[in-house]
């Protein structure tokens, strides 16, 4: 439970809200975009799990950490990460963020703290526990941010991490987004025990919330943000939400006709009750922080948004293909 | 210029970069310590924010590397021996390799991880591996092989400084040799090789831990009327092509003594590009002289025989001197 007083106001819970419907209208265009044949590589959809990334990210600054996972693009912008330069890396273009170097595993944007989706499942614990480690030799209030899955908690650099997090007391934030699923193996078939009791075993402060609900992602984000910057140490949250999509886009080509979970599995996760984003905007109406036409204003912007994305990767030239060369060293050819 | 051994300049080299830039971090196993004998005396100095033992857990202290360079700090990671760096390779191949490309240039990386390679002192084959031939192929990565003091010192600078990350890799057990190490600040540039001993029967060019017996082959050869030059990389990435390039087609004969397992060594890499920009010089084929494709024995006999050395050097040299090109 929170001990501070995290409790989003109304203003925060709209901004929250918008962010959230941001990520999920851009992962919806990309799952079109996708089926559509227009993108050169594969996606993974964050779609479902919103709440999580915007109730953290909210809450940091431009000069705190995070890191990311193969399904990265909310964490992206949620962060700040600009919607254009992410559409157009994903479709492969010069303005990408990464200049079609990374694409949609691989966004990144250091300036705001991004340091990447990763494509390595658990690749993120260790470069946020190690900008942790400098925020710690800074003597600031910077912290470090690592979002990942059920599945990377089996990873053994999670409890590497979570041991030099708490034994050097690092400001540090691990955030498990426990989707229940691995790539496509259920988390029940491949999890021992709790997740969270991995963190306790170290002695560190966890939280197990319902990861559909942004405020309470918002309290314990805010109290364990709290912790880390007063030099109180690391913090785990174990956010329970649901998949959505699938591993990736497109999976019913891989799974050849195979299936690791029932259709209306999915559609329980899908109602108003459970839905993220269904849920805040009741939320918002049920405590007068919005009316039904100023969230569908808000959507019309935000689509407006999405579109203006898509035109700007649309139209941007290609990746240019010379740049692999001179970006493997700093001054150094390849 | 003063007569000191390999470890000292090392040891040097480090006090310096350290005193010379705040930024500057190391941590690792038993660092504090300094079991390794290299960072002998940082704590005292420096302070444990800045030197930091770590618990074993190589695949977080590669990754953390990252992190912490990302975050603004220039990093020395120590690995002691080479082979832990397997047990850290996923940071290192995925992450520290890859993540300037992937970032379309954003990551900026000045890591320095320094690791001792090679056999020689019965430590059995997971201390004993000449694992570089799996960084170089990497390609992000820096890999740097100093055969001397003098070069220890200053390659080590040159990686500290740098913003690129960089293997710096020790020849185990050659710590206490000496060689001359030049006074004051300096730094040796990467991508330079330098002759050793200027020859014009053959060039053998010999990898870090592999320049002593190299050159003491050398000195026999002269004996036994063969006049051999040799050549020392210094590092293998950046490699200085152009001068291997030039003391073949000078000599017209070549011999590269790498202390890898031969099949994808190295020398091997060395001896496709001879043979592909020296071809019309050469008046025979380019011979290797590597470990053969066993693991590192215990045994000292064992070791000693799989170890390239002087005599497989000369015998080597030799017939490829005597013999008639095709």
């Amino acid at each position: 439970m929170a001990t501070t007083n995290t409790v989003p106001n109304a203003g925060q819970l709209v901004a929250l809200y918008e962010r959230m419907l941001l990520i999920r209208r851009m992962e919806e265009r990309l799952r079109a975009d996708n089926a559509a044949g227009k993108l050169p590589g594969a996606v993974h959809l964050y779609i479902g799990q919103e709440a999580i990334a915007a109730a953290v990210c909210l809450q940091l600054k431009t000069t705190d950490w995070i890191t990311s996972t193969h399904r990265g693009h909310g964490h992206f912008l949620a962060k700040g990460g600009d919607p254009g330069a992410m559409m157009a890396e994903i479709w492969a273009k010069r303005t990408g963020i990464c200049k079609g170097m990374g694409g949609s595993m691989h966004v990144a944007d250091y300036s705001k703290g991004i340091l990447g989706a990763n494509g390595i499942v658990g690749g993120g614990f260790a470069i946020a526990t190690g900008a942790a480690f400098a925020a710690k030799l800074d003597k600031g209030d910077r912290v470090s941010v690592a979002f990942f899955g059920d599945g990377a908690s089996n990873q053994g650099v999670f409890m590497e991490c979570l041991n030099v997090s708490s034994l050097w007391q690092l400001p540090m934030i691990f955030v498990c987004e426990h989707n229940q699923f691995s790539e496509f193996t259920p988390a029940k078939d491949i999890t021992s025990g709790e997740i969270v009791d991995r963190a306790r075993a170290f002695k560190i402060p966890a939280y197990v919330i319902d990861g559909n609900d942004a405020q309470a992602v918002w309290e314990a984000a805010g109290d364990a943000l709290a912790r880390a910057r007063s030099g109180g140490g690391p913090s785990f949250i174990e956010a329970h939400t649901y998949r959505i999509q699938g591993h990736l886009e497109a999976e019913d080509l891989m799974l050849g006709g195979g299936k690791y979970r029932e259709k209306s599995d999915i559609a329980a996760w899908q109602t108003k009750e459970k839905d993220p984003v269904s849920r805040l905007h009741a939320k918002l109406i049920a405590q007068g922080a919005a009316t039904e036409a100023s969230l569908e204003a808000l959507d019309e912007k935000i689509l407006a948004q999405v579109e203006a994305a898509v035109k700007f990767a649309e139209e941007s030239e290609p990746a240019d293909p010379n740049l692999p060369f001179e970006l493997m060293f700093v001054g150094q050819s390849a | 210029m003063a007569r000191k051994r390999y470890i000292q300049a090392i040891n040097e080299a480090l006090h310096e970069e350290m005193a010379r830039d705040p930024k500057v971090i190391l941590f690792g196993e038993d660092v504090e310590l300094a079991i390794m004998g290299d960072a002998r005396g940082l704590l005292e100095k420096f302070g444990r924010d800045r030197i930091r033992n770590t618990p074993i857990c190589e695949a977080t202290l590669t990754g953390m590397a990252v992190g912490a360079a990302s975050a603004g700090y220039r990093v020395i990671l120590h690995m002691m021996f080479s082979n832990f760096i397997y047990t850290g390779f996923d940071a290192i191949a995925n992450q520290m390799a890859k993540l300037r490309l992937m970032s379309g240039g954003q990551a900026v990386m000045p890591i320095t991880v320094i690791a001792a390679y090679g056999g020689g002192g019965s430590n059995a084959a997971q201390h004993s591996d000449s694992g570089y031939p799996a960084l170089v192929n990497l390609g992000g990565l820096n890999v740097v092989m100093p055969a001397t003091p003098g070069d220890a010192k200053g390659l080590l600078k040159t990686a500290i400084r740098g913003n690129n990350p960089t293997f710096f890799l020790e020849a185990i057990g050659r710590g206490g040799e000496q060689g001359e190490v030049p006074d004051g600040d300096y730094t040796t540039p990467f991508g330079k090789a330098h002759v050793a001993r200027e020859g014009k029967d053959l060039t053998i060019i010999a990898l870090g831990s592999m320049l002593k017996p190299a050159l003491a082959a050398a000195g026999k050869l002269e004996a036994a009327g063969i006049n051999a030059e040799v050549v020392d990389p210094r590092t293998i990435v950046p490699l200085d092509q152009a001068a291997l390039i030039q003391s073949v087609r000078k000599t017209g004969r070549a011999v590269v003594v790498d202390e890898a397992r031969d099949r994808c060594s190295v020398a091997s890499h060395i001896a496709a590009i001879l043979v592909d920009e020296a071809f019309s010089s050469l008046k025979a084929p380019v011979k290797r002289v590597t470990v053969p494709n066993v693991c590192m024995p215990y045994a000292p006999n064992a070791e000693r025989g799989v170890i390239p050395n002087e005599e497989r050097i000369i015998r080597v040299a030799t017939e490829l001197v005597r013999s008639k090109a095709a």
